[in-house]
């Protein structure tokens, strides 16, 4: 017993000093964006509490550069990236589990292709594609949340996650709602979609922590400043 | 089963994915290999076919060499970095003690956060006269150019990609810890086994799948980082901390070298191919099955 508690006792001084590493570029952060003008944020010995403390740079940060409009277009890409790719893998992960139609085998391999091609070393025909289409903000604002949002708004991740979804429910379901007198759509819409809202939520809650951090995109097709998301905004102030 | 939708309803049912699949995914990826075989450099309106000139170009391009150096040199300390490290502490959490939530909660906050914001907060540290070169220099060694110095910029980006990636891979194998037979252990417990043994013995073999799933997911990440590199070096200082995706980047939207961007392109399509096929093949085939 006195072995398993002196065990616990590394097992915590590991995870906290792991914990701190992991927090404290943050922590640093934090305290040098409080310092005021008066203080040294390169002093020797460096200091964490600031000596001078302000919310100067906030305020001055807030007016000189607009946070809301970065955040809202971040808020408007990633939404509209999450609402697009909940809607097409779900209706596309469909077929590909619950329908047997001629072609179904060269889909699947298509789609699967997919997941092995880096959008890295795609983005300059999609940058050529999405000025052809005239995606880009130049046109109007619309179109350049469409040309951000429109490479992201499915992927072969989505699809097979929504297509694992539906193999999990019962066929019986299906049966069930066509005696009653469902067509295709409805079978769909109103008794499979419920079904297999927990993994909606999962694609919705990774599309949107993906989309919230992209940085490359962005930063390749957007021309104007008002139309920056947070990431571009952000390395944009240093 | 009988079937109860009509001929048409499959197709129209995977329509819009797949026109957004094909505009944005199989028609640029042709279209890589066809512009790596055009000249942008002349006039950029009106790109002229050279064969395979691009790639002539790449291969006695003395920054190739050094950009294909790098990128190995980030998935040699990356990946075992990060296959191993999170599985360690994975093993540590899994015990019952206390705070285990905060733990979790801590560590994985690196992941969550914006890559900028996380980049900006290293730059910080790295300062010629930041916290880290105090560290240094007390302990009685001159400071260090740690994203300034060649030899040392490369592996200071390669520490921020590993402390933003140790969250994530310690909750996969968070996930494959908990199909490991508890009663393995009780047997281990009573054999007398310590922590060593009893986690290569048994807790090692049972996730294997997951140590291997991990090691290709890390790889195929470390072949596209890209805005760690943007955010702090800029590839530099002389090419030192240039990757893959960051001299695509600059030979196609600094110099507009389309087609030069397009041979190296091709590169890092067949290098992350290879990845993503072992993945498929190897670990993840029974989620791929028709």
């Amino acid at each position: 017993m006195k072995s398993l508690k002196l065990k616990n006792i590394y097992a915590h001084i590991i995870l906290i000093i792991v914990s701190l590493l992991s927090i404290f570029p943050f922590i640093w952060l934090i305290s040098t964006s409080l310092k005021g003008n008066s203080e040294n944020i390169f002093a020797y010995p460096p200091q964490i509490i600031p000596t001078d403390f302000t919310w100067a740079n906030y305020t001055g940060v807030w007016g000189k550069v607009d946070f809301i409009g970065y955040f809202i277009n971040s808020m408007i890409v990633a939404g509209g990236t999450v609402i697009l790719n909940l809607i097409l893998s779900a209706m596309a992960g469909y077929p590909l589990a619950r329908m047997e139609f001629k072609g179904k085998k060269i889909t699947f391999f298509a789609v699967l292709a997919t997941i092995m091609i880096p959008f890295q070393a795609i983005m300059l025909p999609v940058y050529l594609i999405t000025l052809k289409l005239h995606l880009v903000d130049s046109v109007n604002n619309f179109a350049g949340f469409m040309g951000l949002i429109m490479p992201f708004a499915v992927n072969a991740f989505g699809i097979f996650l929504m297509r694992q979804a539906f193999l999990g429910i019962p066929k019986e379901m299906e049966e069930a709602a066509i005696v009653d007198g469902c067509n295709v759509w409805q079978v769909f819409w109103k008794v499979l979609i419920p079904m297999v809202k927990p993994s909606l939520a999962v694609l919705a809650i990774f599309t949107f922590i993906g989309s919230w951090g992209e940085f490359l995109w962005p930063s390749i097709v957007l021309t104007k400043e008002t139309m920056y998301t947070l990431p571009v905004g952000v390395n944009n102030l240093q | 089963m009988f079937k109860y939708y009509g001929k048409y309803a499959p197709y129209l049912f995977i329509l819009p994915a797949a026109v957004v699949l094909v505009i944005f995914f199989f028609i640029p990826f042709f279209q890589t290999f066809l512009l790596s075989f055009l000249d942008y450099t002349h006039n950029i309106y009106k790109p002229e076919f050279i064969g395979f000139e691009n790639y002539i170009n790449l291969f006695h391009n003395p920054v190739f060499y050094k950009v294909m150096w790098n990128t190995f040199v980030y998935l040699f300390v990356a990946v075992p970095v990060l296959a191993i490290f999170p599985l360690f502490l994975a093993i540590l959490i899994n015990q019952k003690i206390k705070g285990v939530t905060l733990y979790k909660i801590l560590i994985y906050l690196p992941v969550i956060v914006s890559i900028v914001v996380a980049a900006i907060a290293f730059k910080w540290l790295y300062a010629d006269q930041g916290i880290l070169n105090y560290l240094v220099t007390r302990i009685g060694i001159a400071p260090i150019g740690w994203l300034t110095d060649p030899n040392f910029a490369l592996y200071s980006v390669i520490i921020v990609t590993i402390w933003k990636g140790i969250g994530y891979y310690m909750i996969i194998y968070l996930a494959a810890l908990m199909s490991v037979p508890k009663e393995l252990y009780e047997a281990c417990d009573i054999d007398g086994a310590n922590f060593l043994t009893k986690h290569l013995t048994v807790t090692v073999p049972h996730i294997m799948p997951t140590i291997a799933l991990v090691t290709t997911i890390s790889a195929i990440s470390a072949m596209k980082v890209f805005a760690e590199i943007y955010v702090m070096t800029k590839g530099g200082p002389l090419n030192s901390s240039k990757t893959i995706v960051y001299y695509i980047y600059e030979r196609a939207f600094e110099n507009l070298d389309l087609g030069f961007a397009s041979a190296m392109s091709v590169v890092l399509l067949i290098i992350v191919m290879i990845f993503s096929l072992i993945n498929i093949l190897c670990f993840e085939k029974n989620k791929y099955q028709i």
